[in-house]
């Protein structure tokens, strides 16, 4: 057991998967000596060499898009954008070759790519360093969308990302970056898409994933010296979607609360209520409610604390539920 | 494997504009005759101190927590002068976010550069009032943006040239290819101004590029030039060119500003994880401040009370900036909701109508 950062997490999840599988590539920008602009690479290059931790130019588009083509020839990169604005340039490639490549090819074609997207806000940065697009990838078939919430988890997932024959879009909580745990670096760990009860209880079930995991622990915590029990679900992977843990969670508290930082309207909270919905009609107490951002661009960073779902608006929403 | 010297960056030394060397001499360029007036040399030494001075204020207040970030201009200041002041008044600049020094020329006041870093908005200042437009952070896409506006004063049938800056790293997104593309194909009057200021936060120009970056110019069907981007003399000349050709109906042309980022990339990098002390010792020596200080010296432009009372100017600026920036209000939370769009917009209404609600539930709870 040793105790990493979520950053050092992934970093040694890196460094593992670089030591077992010589095919697997780490390419971005800023990656190489400077070891990321959070220090996620830090001193692969140096171990590795510039064959393998690839200082790319300066182009999103062009990163994904030779990813592909590396992953054609055998290898398996894994790719950092190095914030989560500035993976739309790279869109067209994700969305129209590697989301849709592999099916084209009837199969002939296996596309593993890791695309390592540092996510959501809470750090006081400018525009475009603070969003949440998971939605628009878990929208896109053909992708594997996790997201992981603490070290452990970040270990495990980074490396079975890498061993995925699939594209999985990796998104990591940038505000948890510097947030410690224990690490078991031999455990398994829990299938990449298998999503984990992180705090069992009886009256409402909260989903939550990447950086809102642990604003939902809080929540619970705060909730409990009111007499209420909440159940925190870490779904670890939109897509696939964990349906069996999910709804054997709400048939049992009746009640379900979605918490994301991206925009309510459309986010990926909308597709879990419909589901909870169909699956959990005559368990529910409440319609499954859900915190998150506003229907706006994300805010100026001296307003994040309002756009972002924190511990008073997670509990009020709690309340909202209750009251049913 | 050994790379044939025709195809890397050696294959002929390229052409640096120079017309003031670092130390100060006056050189001559055929192409490029200047005539400067007493007064407007000084205007440029001021424009630079001021500048100079301004961005050191803006570090200092990051450091203080009073800024969230900031990119500083240390060591670009005569390639964003020597170009900001060749615009006229009808000439249209799109900045990157690190053009403090052209906002300045645009007459945009330094204290509404500070609220996107400070975090109170996304920009702040009216584009069309300066014809200055807003800073741009995502790569490259402002390029683009530039050649529209171009063809748009094109097919006005105006006499206005529109300039564009990016870095030495844009130079690689596809955005920025495909805006030399359009100017290209449509003729457009527009001058990309790229300071290759030798690094793209960690990464060196090898990085980007084999060949000068001037020399992509050529490929696409439009001049290129390298100008020394630490010489203000060299870079109002070259860009004047450059924008009289443009309005001219002459077409785009690439100006490279040879120069150096002397500060990090932003308040939040650390430099000496990547590059050497020696390096920024020798781009040290072509400071582009004190090259024009050492020609006016030379040839008695200015006397030590003019130094002086700049520097002071330099100072008085420096403390105002400060006072209004520390006076800078947090914007109304309700703010969140304003200009997402321009027609009404029932659901954002109703959105905003339960966030004020929520709000007043903590009323006299001090939040
Ligand atoms: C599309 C996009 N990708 C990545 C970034 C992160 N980023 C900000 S500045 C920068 C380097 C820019 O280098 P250059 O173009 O040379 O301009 P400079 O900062 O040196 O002025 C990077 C990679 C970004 N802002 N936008
Ligand atoms: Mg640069």
């Amino acid at each position: 057991m040793t105790t990493l950062s979520l950053s050092k997490a992934i970093n040694e999840g890196l460094r593992k998967a670089l030591e077992d599988d010589p095919k697997v590539l780490v390419m971005g920008e800023d990656v190489g000596k400077l070891g990321g602009v959070f220090r996620v690479t830090d001193g692969l290059q140096k171990d590795f060499g510039e064959d393998r931790v690839i200082d790319t130019p300066l182009a999103e588009s062009g990163i994904i898009g030779t990813a592909i083509g590396l992953a054609l020839r055998g290898y398996r990169p894994v790719c950092e954008i190095q914030f989560d604005g500035f993976v739309f340039p790279a869109a067209d490639q994700i969305i129209t070759q590697l989301a849709k490549m592999p099916l084209r090819s009837l199969g002939a074609i296996k596309l593993p790519v890791v695309v390592r997207i540092p996510c959501g806000g809470g750090i006081g940065a400018v525009e475009h360093h603070s969003e949440s697009p998971e939605a628009y990838f878990t929208h896109t078939g053909g992708l594997r969308v996790v997201a992981c919430s603490n070290p452990a988890d970040a270990y495990t997932m980074i490396q079975q990302a890498i061993r995925s024959d699939d594209p999985v879009i990796f998104f990591e909580p940038k505000r948890r970056y510097w947030d410690k745990a224990d690490v078991d670096v031999e455990a398994p760990g829990l299938p990449l898409e298998a999503a984990k009860v992180v705090r069992e209880g009886r009256d409402v079930t909260m989903l939550a994933y990447g950086p809102m995991v642990k604003t939902c622990l809080e929540a619970a915590i705060a909730a409990e010296e009111d007499g209420r029990s909440l159940e925190v679900i870490d779904l670890r992977s939109l897509n696939p979607l964990d349906t069996a843990t999910i709804t054997g969670s709400v048939r049992r508290t009746g009640r379900c609360v979605v918490v994301h930082e991206a925009p309510v309207f459309n986010g990926f909270g909308a597709e879990l209520a419909a589901r909870i919905t169909e699956s959990c009609f005559y368990h529910l107490e409440a319609p499954v409610l859900r915190v998150g951002g506003f229907s706006t661009p994300y805010p100026p960073s001296r307003l994040e604390e309002h756009y972002l779902p924190d511990l008073d608006r997670v509990l009020d929403t709690v309340d909202r539920s209750l009251a049913f | 494997m050994t790379i044939d010297a025709s195809r890397g960056p050696q294959a002929a030394p390229p052409e640096l504009v120079q017309l003031l060397t670092p130390e100060g001499e006056r050189v001559e360029h055929p192409d490029y005759p200047l005539e400067l007036t007493q007064d407007e040399v000084r205007g440029l030494y001021r424009d630079l101190t001021l500048v100079r001075r301004f961005d050191l204020e803006a570090v200092a207040l990051q450091r203080q927590g009073e800024l969230g970030i900031w990119a500083s201009l240390l060591g670009q200041e005569a390639a964003q002068i020597g170009s900001g002041r060749a615009l006229t008044d009808t000439d249209m600049a799109f900045p990157t976010y690190r053009e403090h020094g052209v906002a300045w020329c645009r007459g945009v006041d330094p204290v509404k550069l500070l609220g996107l870093f400070r975090g109170v908005n996304h920009g702040g200042w009216d584009p069309a009032e300066h014809n200055f437009h807003l800073y741009t952070i995502v790569i490259g896409s402002q390029t683009l943006h530039a050649v529209g506006y171009a063809m748009g004063v094109q097919r006005d049938d105006a006499e206005a040239a529109t300039i564009v800056y990016f870095g030495d790293g844009a130079t690689s997104q596809g955005d920025v290819n495909e805006a030399f593309i359009w100017a290209s194909v449509f003729n457009a009057p527009v001058v990309f101004f790229c300071q290759n200021n030798q690094w793209a936060i960690s990464e060196p120009l090898e990085k980007q590029t084999r060949i000068p970056l001037y020399r992509r110019a050529s490929g696409f069907g439009f001049p290129g030039v390298r100008v020394d981007g630490n010489d203000v003399l060299a870079c109002l000349a070259v860009t004047r060119q450059a924008l009289a050709n443009a309005r001219d109906g002459q077409g785009p042309t690439l100006i490279e500003a040879y120069t150096y980022r002397m500060g990090a990339h932003t308040t939040t990098d650390d430099p000496t994880r990547y590059r050497v002390a020696s390096e920024l010792e020798a781009w040290k020596l072509k400071d582009p401040i004190e090259r024009l200080k050492a020609y006016m010296f030379k040839n008695r432009l200015a006397d030590q009370e003019f130094f002086d009372a700049i520097d002071s100017e330099a100072d008085t600026l420096a403390r105002d900036m400060r006072k209004r920036c520390l006076e800078m209000p947090d914007p109304d939370p309700m703010a969140i909701f304003d200009h997402v769009y321009r027609d009404r917009h029932l659901l954002l209404e109703e959105e905003r109508d339960q966030f004020a609600a929520y709000l007043s539930t903590f009323e006299g709870e001090g939040r």
